[in-house]
């Protein structure tokens, strides 16, 4: 089940084979109610959600979804409320049992895995963010984020220590004794996030952690990721249902629809080719220059026009690029290395950013 | 714009099908109709048949259910030297509580041979109780239980408080050690709790006066039956509130724990019970409120305590003693309630949570109701350091020291061991009393007695006519047909039960006057419910000026009614209804009070645009939209009235209260005690169930 409108060599460029990789799904479903394991595999499996309510009673909520995760790698998964999300991101350390399908952490399967192992699985190697926080009102922040080193049984000294390490981290340095209540909504998801990374663990996963959070101290939270991200560098499996934040946070992105996947790909990759007309419209309100590369507006060059001249790399934002493209005589090369792949001119330039001044 | 004027807009396209809400379409019920229609075949059969098919009994004549219970309870006094479930299991347990009243008692409040004297004396149990006191609560509360206890004292009451404290001790402990576990269990096992649960039910439904039969009937009275008593009845609280407070910690924070690789223990010790433990201490304060209850009127079984001394004084219409002993138990209560709840507030100061928004409510809230002046620098609301812990145990280890010597003094020396009877005035005040209550009562005899004859010459007797009066059968009818209109084909079931139970005990006449007095008395709560709390709902002044006397009317134990409505009214039905309509008008204006104040704000400030009156904004919006409330204060006011109606057979209440004291009183009777018991729990049961399924079908507006 992948997106169609892939192109080889993105996938090979993004995502590790299974040897490698950090978090690996394979054919993952969650069907809620009775008898639900029966109906995989049969007919029934490809009706369309009410259909399959109307017809078992049963509700589909994740439906045959695969992908990698590559170390290293903040991969978003987005789609609206009811899509599957969240289901998702549980089944991935069993807070909700799949139906059926596989999970690997590291080269470790997780779905067979029994009871103990489980529980040290999350005790070290994953840690988990909250759209409500789950702090425990009873305890000071220190405590909230040693809690789980707590319960893995580390000795009072040595969580102290690791607490105040993260405390400081995400930037909570005299907060350690006050309580939740206490706090903003943004720092308490501040604390939710030193209690994540407490544990020092291989894969963050976040649930729609900021959606609780108003607007700027939800783009405050989305930058402390990303500096987080390149301080730990911890692999990282967010959700949520704003396609912005997938687009500012992501190095990858997998839309989901009604439980199944419609397309995994990079930013640009979404944008520049949405898979279909739902992401197409989905898409539709983003400033394409910001997200489109010139990989996606280039033209092949005609005779001559790739001979001098300024070039730019593909990679490059289109919003980046205008400027230059603009001021240069002719057409500006665009190279992937030291090969040539195209060029582009003011005119196709001003395709993408008119186009959205006309949008809006 | 009116609705007349409002053509449908051609211009606004369907919604997409799938879209479109269900619409249930209800048909209309005509209720009022058909209960009409009911009352009319009722009064039309009642006037034809007056005095026919009554099944009213004389009260000395036994049928054979009586007979039949007099006999199990001698076999049971004959059996409770050789048989193994009676003399093994029902016998130790007996002794085990009387050896344990015994002891406790020997410790402060009776002679502990060879000494003349208790273990410890007066002067050492009142500082006990005071540190106890200071532990748990701070430093007015210490203040407040030294009070009460030294009251014991002045009164000449000292040992009848003491075991009443004693016995609600011993329950309350009783309950938190089986109670807790049993309500964490149902929290974590779906199929507990609903197997539990019902019987919870039907134990909160239970009017307290019928549990007294069948618990004598195998424990037969004395101590240890008052405190078997008093666990059963004050446990269902306790084990719900539990349940509920672990159930309700929230999904997110459980699953961030799970999330973690917690194990279930860690959950539990380390999650749920720090975050329910408020709750659960809320239930603590219910749990000892109630024990209270049942400690006083266990005094039918020969429970030791205040209760005596109010049963009898009731007896003999002494009101001035009555009202003595009365007094220490609304201090005791009011002293329990204060303490434990403020216990629970203590908790939450100690690990230093301040003023979330909610929080802040709460405060202001208590600062507000605080009935008692606040010395103690030691409470000063807010302190936000675990050291101050740390400084409370080191202030109650200083405290200890004079508390020994006080223990110690208390045992050298005669008059500091026994409470001086010089220091009694309990006679005196008693007499006062009295002397008061006649001047009182000469007073405002026209404004009382008028009330009474207005009541009773309207309201009562002629309901009581119609009920008791029309043939068994037509009753039975007319409370089917307004069961099934009301409540649909479960409460039919329900009212068929009951119905076919209260016959069977052969008291179904009784029980008819009984209900008769509980229906009364429940329309007198519901006016007075909803006036109070119509006014409370809307108006935040008469909410904090009323609320208070209301929780403390609430801790008041039922029984204790008795002696001012007797006082004011003299022997007879009336003063049962006016004692009931008291404990339950709290409860009921609460509730209406709560759900008035519920209704959304939205909805009331878009009615107030469109201009609405006062009138039509209570009549219109705030009372339909509680009706909710409404049906649940109706119930709840349902059940207290009939706890105490039933009570008021003491001061003449008559009927079936009546044959419950006579059970206890006279040997031949027990047998139709236990089965006017039988018969409370029968039309609690049946009143409680209609009210209920009404609720369900008619409180979603």
């Amino acid at each position: 089940m992948t997106a169609p409108t892939m192109e080889p060599e993105h996938r090979q460029a993004t995502a590790g084979s299974t040897g490698d990789a950090a978090l690996t799904v394979d054919g993952l479903w969650k069907i809620f109610g009775a008898r639900a394991d029966k109906i995989i595999g049969t007919p029934d499996a490809d009706l369309s959600r009410k259909d399959l309510q109307e017809k078992t009673g049963c509700v589909m909520a994740v439906k045959d979804v695969s992908f990698e995760v590559a170390p290293g790698e903040v991969f978003v998964v987005m789609g609206l409320s009811g899509s599957g999300k969240s289901t998702l991101v549980r089944m991935l350390t069993r807070l909700i049992e799949p139906t059926a399908g596989s999970v690997h952490l590291g080269g470790e399967e997780i779905t067979s895995c029994d009871e103990k192992a489980l529980r040290e699985l999350r005790r070290k190697r994953v840690g988990m963010v909250f759209q409500h926080f789950g702090l425990l009102p009873h305890r000071q922040v220190i405590d909230n984020v040693g809690f789980g080193l707590e319960v893995r049984g580390d000795d009072r000294g040595d969580r102290r220590g690791r607490a105040q390490e993260m405390v400081d981290l995400v930037g909570l340095s005299g907060y350690e004794r006050s309580y939740p209540d206490q706090l903003s909504g943004g720092m308490q998801q501040r604390v939710g996030l030193a209690r994540a990374l407490a544990a020092d663990p291989d894969v963050l996963l976040f649930d729609e952690p900021f959606s609780a959070l108003d607007p700027l101290i939800r783009r405050d939270m989305q930058n402390e990721v990303i500096r987080l991200h390149h301080e730990v560098g911890k692999t990282m499996v967010f959700i949520t249902h704003d396609l912005a934040e997938a687009l500012k946070l992501g190095d990858r992105i997998l839309i989901m629809r009604d439980g199944a996947v419609v397309q995994v790909g990079r930013p640009d990759e979404v944008v520049g080719a949405p898979a279909d007309d739902y992401v197409k419209d989905f898409v539709s309100d983003v400033p394409k220059s910001h997200v489109l590369t010139l990989r996606w507006v280039m033209r092949d060059a005609k005779p001559g026009e790739a001979d001098s001249g300024t070039s730019l790399p593909a990679e490059t934002v289109v919003r980046e690029a205008a400027r230059a493209v603009l001021a240069a005589e002719g057409p500006v090369r665009v190279v992937d290395g030291d090969r040539v792949v195209g060029v582009v001119d003011d005119e196709d330039i001003l395709r993408v950013v008119v186009a959205e001044e006309h949008a809006s | 714009m009116t609705a007349v004027d409002t053509a449908p807009e051609p211009a606004a396209a369907p919604p997409p099908k799938e879209e479109q809400p269900r619409i249930v379409t209800r048909d209309k019920r005509h209720t009022g109709w058909k209960l009409l229609g009911i009352a009319v075949v009722w009064v039309v059969g009642w006037s034809l048949l007056k005095g026919q098919n009554t099944l009213a009994v004389p009260f000395q004549q036994l049928n054979s259910f009586d007979t039949w219970i007099n006999g199990l309870r001698d076999d049971i006094q004959a059996a409770a030297q050789t048989n193994w479930f009676f003399h093994g299991v029902i016998g130790n347990i007996s002794d085990f509580f009387n050896w344990l009243v015994t002891q406790i008692q020997q410790l402060v409040s009776i002679p502990s041979p060879p000494r003349p004297v208790p273990e410890i004396g007066w002067l050492g149990v009142v500082a006990l109780l005071g540190w106890v006191g200071l532990a748990a609560a701070g430093v007015r509360w210490a203040l407040l239980v030294i009070v009460t206890v030294l009251l014991f004292g002045f009164c000449g009451l000292w040992q009848d408080g003491i075991d009443t404290l004693i016995i609600t001790v011993i329950a309350v402990v009783t309950c938190i050690v089986i109670g807790i576990p049993v309500g964490i269990a149902m929290s974590r096992r779906k199929w507990l709790s609903a197997a539990i649960t019902p019987v919870l039910d039907i134990m909160q439904t239970m009017p307290s006066f019928a549990y007294l039969a069948p618990l004598a009937l195998i424990f037969g009275i004395g101590a240890s039956s008052a405190v078997v008593l008093t666990i059963i009845y004050s446990l269902p609280p306790l084990v719900r509130i539990t349940e509920h407070g672990i159930r309700t910690v929230p999904a997110t924070t459980i699953e961030a724990a799970g999330s973690m690789g917690l194990t279930q223990s860690q959950l539990l010790r380390k999650v749920q019970l720090p975050m329910a433990r408020r709750t659960i201490v809320v239930g603590i304060n219910q749990c000892t409120m109630a024990a209270l209850s049942m400690a006083v009127i266990s005094a039918f079984v020969a429970g030791p305590g205040l209760g005596q001394d109010v049963m009898n004084a009731l007896q003999n219409l002494d009101v001035g003693t009555a009202a003595v002993a009365g007094g220490l138990i609304v201090m005791i209560a009011i002293m329990l309630d204060r303490t434990t709840t403020a216990a629970s507030e203590r908790r939450e100061r100690v690990q230093g949570r301040v003023a979330s928004v909610s929080g802040m409510g709460v405060m202001l809230t208590n600062v507000v109701l605080e009935r008692l002046p606040r010395w103690a620098s030691e409470d000063s609301r807010v302190s936000r350091r675990r050291p101050s812990a740390l400084m409370r145990r080191i202030s109650l280890g200083v405290v200890a020291i004079p508390v020994l010597v006080c223990v110690y003094l208390s045992r050298q020396y005669i008059d500091l061991a026994q409470f001086p009877e010089s220091w009694d005035f309990g006679g005196d005040i008693a007499r006062k009393i009295n002397d008061f209550v006649n001047w009182f009562v000469n007073q405002v005899d026209t404004f009382t007695t008028g009330f009474k004859n207005l009541v009773t010459y309207g309201l009562l007797n002629p309901l009581q006519d119609l009920m008791a009066q029309s043939p068994w059968w037509l009753m039975a009818f007319v409370l089917l047909s307004v069961g099934f209109v009301l409540g649909g084909i479960r409460a039919l079931v329900a009212v068929a039960v009951c119905e076919a139970i209260i016959l069977g005990t052969g008291l179904w006449n009784d029980s008819m006057i009984t209900l008769t007095m509980t229906l009364v008395a429940t329309i007198l709560v519901m006016i007075i419910a909803l006036v109070l709390g119509v006014a409370m709902g809307r108006n935040r002044v008469a909410d904090v000026t009323i609320r208070p006397f209301l929780d403390t009317f609430q801790t008041i134990p039922s029984f204790v009614y008795l002696v001012p409505a007797l006082a004011l009214f003299g022997v007879g039905r009336f003063t049962a209804i006016v004692a009931a309509v008291a404990y339950g008008v709290p409860i009921a204006t609460k509730l209406v009070a709560d759900g008035i104040r519920g209704v959304s704000s939205t909805t009331v400030e878009a009615a107030r645009a469109s201009g609405i009156t006062s009138w039509q904004m209570i009549l219109k919006v705030q009372i339909p939209m509680a009706r909710e409330s409404l049906v649940l204060a109706t119930n709840q006011g349902l059940l207290y009235v009939l706890s105490v109606v039933v009570i008021g057979g003491l001061v003449g209440g008559g009927s079936l209260g009546y044959l419950v004291v006579s059970g206890f009183s006279q040997d031949q009777l027990f047998g139709k005690g236990l089965a006017a018991g039988i018969a409370i729990t029968a039309l609690g049961v049946m009143l409680d169930r209609v009210a209920r399924y009404s609720a369900a079908r008619y409180g979603r507006g």
